[in-house]
C-alpha cells in the first residue's frame, strides 16, 4: 500500500507565521526539513517537515510503529548511536544544521536534551548529584551547586518533595519522582530544546498530571517536543500537534500538522479524524 | 459516618504451604519402595554393583514419582514434577562434591595448622621431623607477592579490554573477543613455558616471583576481561543514552556512569580472576621454581608459594610431609575464601540505592 503521497503533507501556514499563541522568548526554534531515517535498509520515517517554534510545546501522536520515536531521536542525534542507523534531511536549531559539517554530536545533545520513556536516574548518584550530573559530564563548571540544584528541582516540580534528602540515593524515589528528577537533570544544562519520548507511559495518572504541570511551567523557558500515545495528553499540553501514520510496509509520514486545537477539533484529513476518535490505531 | 470504630479482628493466616515433612513423605516412600524393588531385582538377575543399583533406583524413582503424580494430578503436574526432581538433582551434584572437597581437606590439613605453620619455614626441617615443626611462612609470602603482582598486571589490562569489548563497536572488538576467548583456552603449563622461554631464559633472569606473576597474569587476563565485559553489558542502555543525551562524550559516559554502575560486578570479575590463578601450580614450576626459605624479593631468585608447597610436600614419601602439604592446601582455600568475602563486602559498601 503506497497511497500516502508526500504531497499530502500539510503544514498550516498559521504555524509558520507564529501559530495561535505568540512564541515567548526562551528556548530555541527547531525545524525539521525532509527528515528521513533508516535502520539498515528499512526506512522507518520519511520526508518529515516540521516547524517547532521557540517556546512552544509540540506533540507527536500516532499509532505504534509509525516512526514517532525514531523521528524524535533524529532531532538530537541519538538515532545515529544505533550501529545500522542512517538519516537524511536537515534539523535546524536556531538557524544552524545540527548535522552540518563541524557540528559536534555531544554539543548538539547538550543544546537539545532528552527525557526517555523509562525514568533512569543514575543509580550511583544521590538526588542532588543527579541534578548536577549533566554539568559534570559535559565539563561545565558550576559555582553555586546548591542554588543550581534548588532552581532546577523547582523547575521540575520536585523541590518540595526532596529538599530534605538531596543526599539520598536517587533509586529510592517513586517512578514519577524519578522522571521529574530526570527532567531536572536535563534542564540543569540549560538546553534550548527538550525532547520527551513518551515521558509518562510508565507512570500512574497522578504522576502523569504532575509531569504535565511541569511541562506547562517550563514551556516558556525551553522549546518542548513530546511524543505521546495519549491523545488527551497531547490536547492538554501542546500548542501544535503532528499526526504520524505508517502504512504496512511503508515508512511513517506526517499526515497532518497544525495547531493542536485545530487538529483535534477540525482535522483536515479523514485519517486524523478516525485516529483521534479511536477508530483505529 | 465514621468507619468501624471497634477494633477489627484480623483473621489467622491460613496454612497455604506444605511443611518439608509433608512435602517429602510421599517421594521418600516411593524412593524406598523403588530402592527395595531394585535390590530384589539385582539379587535375582545377573545385575550387580552398588553404583548400578543407585543409578537404576534414581531412574526408577523419577519414573515412579512422575507416574504417581500423573495418576493423581495429570500430565502437567507430572512434567513439572520430573523437571523439579532433575533440577534438584543437578543442584545436589554441584554442591555435594564441593562440600566433600572442603571436608576432606579440613580433615587432612587441620592437624598441620599450628602457629609454627605461619611463622616458620622449611629451611631447618629434616625429612623425618613431625608436621608440627617448621611451616609455610615462605610459601604464604610468595603466594601473596605473586598473586598480588599478577593482579596488578592483569586487572587494568583486563578491565580496559572489557570496556573495549563492551563499549566500542566494529570489527576490532569482534577480533579481540575471539582472541580473548582463545587466550582463556591456553593450558596453564603453556603459559608457564612461554614466560620460561621468553623471560626466564631470554633475559637470563633466572627464576623469580615476577616471572611467576607474569605467567599467572596471562591466565588471569581473559577471565577478568570476559567476566567484566558481561558485567558492563548488564548496565542498562538507558543510562548510557541519558548520559549521551546530556551532552557527555563517550569516555565520560563510560568512566562516570557505566563503570560506577557496574562497580560490584567489576570487583567480582577481579576476584574471579584471582581465584582462577591462586591455585595454579603448573606455570610456577618453570617460573618461580619454589624454595624452602623466605625470599621476600619477587624480582630475583626462586620463591615458593602455597600451591607449589602443597604439590612438593604431598609428593614426598613421609606422612609428616604429606600432612604439611594438606595444611598448605587448606590455608590456600581459606585465603581465597577470605579474599572473596572481603571483596564482596567492599563492593557492597559505597553502593547507593536500595
Amino acid at each position: 500500500m503506497t497511497d500516502i503521497p508526500t504531497a499530502d503533507v500539510r503544514i498550516d501556514t498559521a504555524v509558520l507565521n507564529g501559530g495561535p499563541r505568540p512564541a515567548i522568548s526562551g528556548g530555541g526554534s527547531l525545524r525539521a526539513n525532509g527528515v528521513t531515517a533508516w535502520f539498515g535498509k528499512h526506512c522507518i520515517v520519511a520526508g518529515v517537515d516540521m516547524e517547532m517554534p521557540a517556546g512552544s510545546v509540540t506533540s507527536i501522536i500516532g499509532p505504534s510503529g509509525c516512526g514517532k520515536s525514531t523521528f524524535i531521536r533524529t532531532l538530537n542525534r541519538m538515532h545515529e548511536l544505533i550501529p545500522t542507523a542512517a538519516m537524511a534531511g536537515e534539523v535546524i536549531l536556531d538557524g544552524q544544521d545540527i548535522y552540518g559539517a563541524g557540528a559536534r554530536p555531544a554539543l548538539m545533545r547538550l543544546r537539545i536534551g532528552m527525557v526517555f520513556q523509562k525514568p533512569n536516574p543514575f543509580p550511583t548518584m544521590s538526588i542532588g548529584e543527579n541534578v548536577l550530573s549533566g554539568l559534570k559530564l559535559a565539563g561545565i563548571p558550576c559555582r553555586n551547586k546548591a542554588e543550581m540544584m534548588e532552581r532546577n528541582l523547582i523547575r521540575a516540580g520536585l523541590w518540595s518533595e526532596v529538599k530534605d534528602r538531596l543526599n539520598a540515593p536517587a533509586g529510592a524515589l517513586s517512578g514519577g519522582q524519578q522522571q521529574r528528577l530526570c527532567i531536572a537533570r536535563s534542564l540543569a544544562v540549560s538546553p534550548r530544546v527538550l525532547l520527551m519520548d513518551e515521558p509518562c507511559s510508565a507512570l500512574d495518572p497522578s504522576s502523569t498530571m504532575r509531569i504535565e504541570e511541569t511541562i506547562r511551567e517550563i514551556s516558556h523557558q525551553v522549546t518542548i517536543v513530546i511524543v505521546t500515545h495519549n491523545m488527551q495528553q497531547a490536547a492538554r499540553v501542546s500548542d501544535y500537534t503532528a499526526f504520524f501514520l505508517a502504512d504496512k510496509g511503508d515508512p511513517g509520514r506526517i499526515v497532518e500538522f497544525g495547531p493542536t486545537s485545530e487538529l483535534f477539533n477540525a482535522p483536515n484529513d479523514p485519517r486524523t479524524e478516525d485516529y483521534i476518535h479511536g477508530r483505529f490505531g | 459516618m465514621s468507619i468501624a470504630t471497634a477494633p477489627v479482628e484480623l483473621p489467622q493466616p491460613r496454612k497455604v504451604r506444605q511443611s518439608p515433612k509433608e512435602l517429602l513423605e510421599r517421594p521418600l516412600a516411593i524412593l524406598a519402595v523403588v530402592g527395595v524393588a531394585m535390590a530384589a531385582i539385582f539379587a535375582v538377575t545377573p545385575l550387580s554393583g552398588g553404583l548400578g543399583w543407585a543409578i537404576c533406583t534414581y531412574a526408577g524413582f523419577v519414573g515412579a514419582d512422575a507416574y504417581d503424580n500423573y495418576r493423581s494430578h495429570g500430565k502437567v503436574v507430572a512434567k513439572d514434577r520430573v523437571a523439579t526432581v532433575l533440577v534438584y538433582t543437578a543442584g545436589l551434584c554441584t554442591i555435594v562434591p564441593l562440600i566433600l572437597i572442603v571436608i576432606y581437606v579440613l580433615k587432612q590439613g587441620l592437624g598441620g595448622i599450628t602457629k609454627a605453620f605461619f611463622t616458620e619455614t622449611l629451611e631447618s626441617v629434616g625429612p623425618a621431623d613431625p608436621a608440627t615443626v617448621g611451616g609455610a611462612k615462605h610459601a604464604i609470602i610468595g603466594t601473596f607477592e605473586q598473586v598480588g603482582l599478577a593482579t596488578l598486571l592483569a586487572t587494568p589490562l583486563g578491565l580496559l579490554t572489557a570496556v573495549h569489548l563492551a563499549e566500542s563497536r566494529g570489527r576490532l572488538a569482534r577480533v579481540t573477543r575471539v582472541l580473548v576467548d582463545a587466550m582463556s583456552g591456553i593450558p596453564s603449563i603453556v603459559a608457564g613455558l612461554f614466560i620460561y622461554t621468553m623471560f626466564v631464559l631470554k633475559f637470563d633472569q633466572g627464576f623469580s616471583g615476577l616471572a611467576a606473576a607474569m605467567a599467572l597474569a596471562v591466565l588471569m587476563l581473559p577471565t577478568v576481561a570476559r567476566t567484566a565485559e558481561e558485567v558492563i553489558k548488564l548496565v542498562p542502555d538507558g543510562l548510557r543514552e541519558s548520559s549521551l543525551a546530556l551532552g557527555a562524550p563517550q569516555w565520560k559516559t563510560v568512566t562516570k556512569i557505566v563503570l560506577p554502575a557496574a562497580r560490584s560486578g567489576l570487583v567480582t570479575a577481579t576476584v574471579l580472576g584471582v581465584s582462577r590463578i591462586a591455585g595454579e601450580t603448573a606455570p610456577l614450576l618453570m617460573t618461580s621454581f619454589g624454595s624452602d626459605g623466605v625470599n621476600t624479593n619477587p624480582l630475583h631468585g626462586a620463591q615458593s608459594s602455597l600451591p607449589l608447597f602443597a604439590f612438593q610436600r604431598v609428593r614426598a614419601a613421609l606422612p609428616t610431609q604429606i600432612a604439611r602439604g594438606w595444611a598448605g592446601a587448606l590455608v590456600l582455600i581459606l585465603l581465597v575464601l577470605a579474599l572473596f568475602t572481603i571483596a564482596r563486602a567492599v563492593a557492597a559498601r559505597g553502593r547507593k540505592g536500595p
